[in-house]
């Protein structure tokens, strides 16, 4: 594998979690999408410090995802909060910023 | 001059104490007894002060009031001579006169209402005095307008009826109008002559430097302020709504003082005024239209207080046509009896309304058995208004009708004199109507108490006697005022004129006794078959709807179009942006759908566009 390929991988990664965000309509789907999009970063990173044999990226990385889960905790959380409060998780329905 | 000064003093003290002190005023009847006690003070010392000058001539006391750069300074004086003494002790006497019928009369009234009324008599009171005694013109403006106040408040008194306040406002409004007038020529004359002060302009009328437009211009201005005040045609439609006001305020301000002042200030300028033709000649004209005109709307009036109303407008053309004619002295003359037996029909008219609750001539009828003071004072009046020998008013008339003859205006003379034929039918029909009619008022009237009856006595006994020796005395007392250098002497008409004068007033008399009295002919058939002119009479001549056209035309029809164009083009281009501003943000509304997808998808665009950009570059 070469860096190019690598970093062609990344990037489709990252359009495959894009569209997940734009286009799944549960809140969990989404929050997964996010996080193929967190991941596809973290592996353009990490190609690139394999790449050019510097231990940064690999460190850069671990710290990601330790603040990735932290994260996603927040988002669950909030999640459930928002069920409590609206009884949906449907973004759809969480519409109340509308103008 | 001391007892000038007590006599303007007295008024204002009494006023200060019952206006500044609120217990006083709440208590009613101590506080009218504080105005009466003062005003008896005026009358005193107005007398003293006319005595005073009979034995050593006019009098001036004046002090400093605004020193101005460049200018000779501005003085405040009170000028007391012949003119101003008589007019001083008449304005005091019928004020004492009406204050004390006031105490019968405003009995109903509520303590605090009655302490209110008694103020405002003892401000009516000063500034009357202070009008009449003033030495400059300027002075004469600031009582000119405080006599005003008092007016408007008086007839506003009863203040709760909508007519009252009404027709306290068109008093205000339409003297007012006049004295726009009043203070352009106050300050012409100022301009052209150089002072204020009465007697200065005179002398500089006399010796030639003050001539020619600006002193027209002066005295016509002056004559305007007058004309509101003495309610000259046109100016005349206030008066007669001014009998809302409570009888005793109609009998001192609308019949013998206020209204008389107007007169007064033409006759202290009377040197002025022969200078003038041209204003003299329309002071003249203008008071024989006002004379006849008013006399034919008191014809067809009902209501007692109008009737006089109309006679007080007709009396006081009278007595500006005697100014505009040339003979200020007889116009005094006139004014000074009218003033008695006006205040006297006055004071007789409220003490009917005092017993009937009512205005409405024919309503009453046959009361000379229950009111028989009542109907002896007003016959008295009456007499004295139509002009029959030997009462005052025929005297005074007399004067007049002389006067405008010996001047040369014959028209003038011909018109006064069916005025004064008018006049006798329009009183003594009243006074038929009232007293004698057929018809038995049955209303448990009675005749009024003596609080209310003395001072008709007192005025009654005054208009039978002033008569008889006022000429000469009047005629003495204008011979020692500024305003009449050269004495007064009385004209020497034919014979013929109080012949004539005479027989109109019998003929007024004999007309209305056939008519409203034996029944020789029907007043009510008359008027069916006269409809078209009652109809014009009783519209007051269309001059109260002409000023309501104007008022329209003049007024509302621009202040419609500036309207029109404030609100729809002014307005209009402001709306317009918000219009603009409102239906785009609604356009812009559906971006924001709070859907957070939605958001994004713009969010993903933009990086698409700039990841672009950067792959191009």
């Amino acid at each position: 594998m070469t860096l190019p390929r690598l970093l062609v991988l990344s990037f489709a990664m990252f359009a495959v979690g894009t569209f997940g965000v734009l286009a799944r309509r549960h809140v969990i789907a989404v929050l997964l999408s996010i996080e193929l999009m967190f991941n596809a970063a973290n592996l353009a990173i990490v190609s690139a410090a394999w790449a050019h044999g510097l231990l940064h990226g690999v460190v850069v990385v671990f710290f990601a995802i330790a603040v990735t889960v932290a994260e996603v905790a927040v988002g669950l959380a909030l999640f459930v909060l928002a069920h409590r409060l609206r009884g949906t998780n449907q973004l759809d329905d969480l519409n109340t910023l509308r103008g | 001059m001391i007892w000038a000064i007590v006599a303007l003093a007295a008024p204002a003290l009494a006023l200060v104490a019952i206006g500044l002190i609120p217990p006083l005023r709440r208590s009613g009847r101590p506080a009218a007894w504080v105005s009466v006690a003062a005003i008896s003070a005026a009358l005193a010392a107005a007398a003293v002060a006319a005595a005073e000058v009979v034995r050593s001539g006019p009098a001036v006391r004046e002090v400093l009031w605004a020193p101005l750069h460049s200018f000779p300074p501005v003085r405040f004086g009170i000028l007391l001579d012949g003119l101003s003494a008589t007019m001083a002790v008449l304005v005091a006497g019928v004020a004492l006169a009406v204050q004390v019928y006031s105490l019968g009369y405003m009995s109903g009234e509520s303590r605090p209402s009655l302490g209110r009324y008694f103020a405002y008599h003892s401000l009516f009171a000063f500034a009357m005095l202070g009008l009449v005694l003033s030495h400059n013109t300027l002075q004469t403006y600031v009582f000119w307008e405080l006599v005003g106040l008092g007016s408007y408040l008086l007839i506003g008194f009863w203040f709760e009826r909508p007519a009252a306040a009404r027709a306290a406002l068109k008093a205000f409004w339409t003297t007012r109008l006049g004295d726009v007038g009043f203070a352009v020529g106050v300050v012409v004359l100022w301009a052209a002559g150089g002072t204020f002060v009465f007697s200065e302009l005179f002398e500089r009328a006399a010796d030639g430097s003050l001539a020619g437009p600006m002193l027209a211009v002066g005295v016509a201005g002056l004559y305007l302020g007058a004309a509101g005040k003495s309610a000259q045609f046109p100016f005349h439609v206030w008066l007669p709504d001014a009998m809302e006001g409570p009888t005793p305020v109609s009998a001192l301000i609308h019949a013998a003082t206020m209204v008389a002042a107007g007169v007064y200030l033409m006759v202290r300028i009377a040197p002025l005024l022969a200078h003038t033709p041209t204003v003299s000649a329309w002071v003249l004209g203008i008071g024989c239209l006002t004379a006849f005109l008013s006399a034919t709307m008191a014809l067809v009036e009902r209501d007692v207080k109008r009737v006089l109303a109309y006679s007080t407008v007709s009396q006081l053309g009278y007595m500006m046509a005697a100014v505009g004619a040339g003979a200020a002295g007889a116009a005094f003359f006139h004014l000074s009896t009218h003033a008695l037996f006006k205040a006297l029909l006055f004071l007789a008219a409220g003490s009917l309304i005092h017993a009937l609750h009512t205005n409405d001539l024919f309503e009453m009828g046959g009361l000379y058995k229950r009111m028989p003071w009542t109907a002896a004072t007003f016959l008295i009046g009456a007499l004295a208004l139509a002009g029959v020998f030997p009462l005052s008013g025929f005297f005074s008339k007399d004067e007049v009708l002389a006067g405008v003859l010996d001047h040369g205006h014959r028209f003038a003379f011909a018109v006064l004199l069916a005025t004064a034929f008018l006049t006798a039918f329009y009183i003594f029909r009243a006074f038929w109507l009232a007293f004698l009619g057929g018809r038995d008022a049955d209303r448990h009237a009675h005749e009024s108490p003596p609080v209310m009856l003395a001072p008709m006595a007192v005025l009654a006994a005054g208009t039978a006697l002033a008569g008889l020796g006022g000429w000469r005395a009047i005629a003495h007392m204008l011979g020692v005022s500024v305003s009449f250098p050269e004495g007064v002497h009385a004209g020497h008409p034919p014979a013929i004129v109080p012949v004539l004068g005479s027989a109109a007033a019998l003929a007024g008399i004999a007309l209305a006794w056939s008519g409203y009295g034996r029944g020789l002919w029907s007043p009510a058939a008359l008027r069916a078959q006269l409809a078209p002119a009652v109809r014009v009479l009783e519209r007051r001549w269309f001059i109260d709807d002409l000023f309501l056209a104007l008022y329209r035309a003049l007024y509302l029809v621009p202040t419609r179009i500036v309207g029109w164009f404030d609100r729809y083009l002014v307005d209009g281009v402001v709306n317009w942006v918000t219009d603009r501003t409102r239906a785009a943000s609604q356009a812009l509304r559906v971006t924001q759908s709070g859907r957070v997808q939605d958001a994004l998808y713009f969010l993903v665009a933009g990086a698409i566009v700039l990841l672009a950009l950067a792959a191009r570059s």
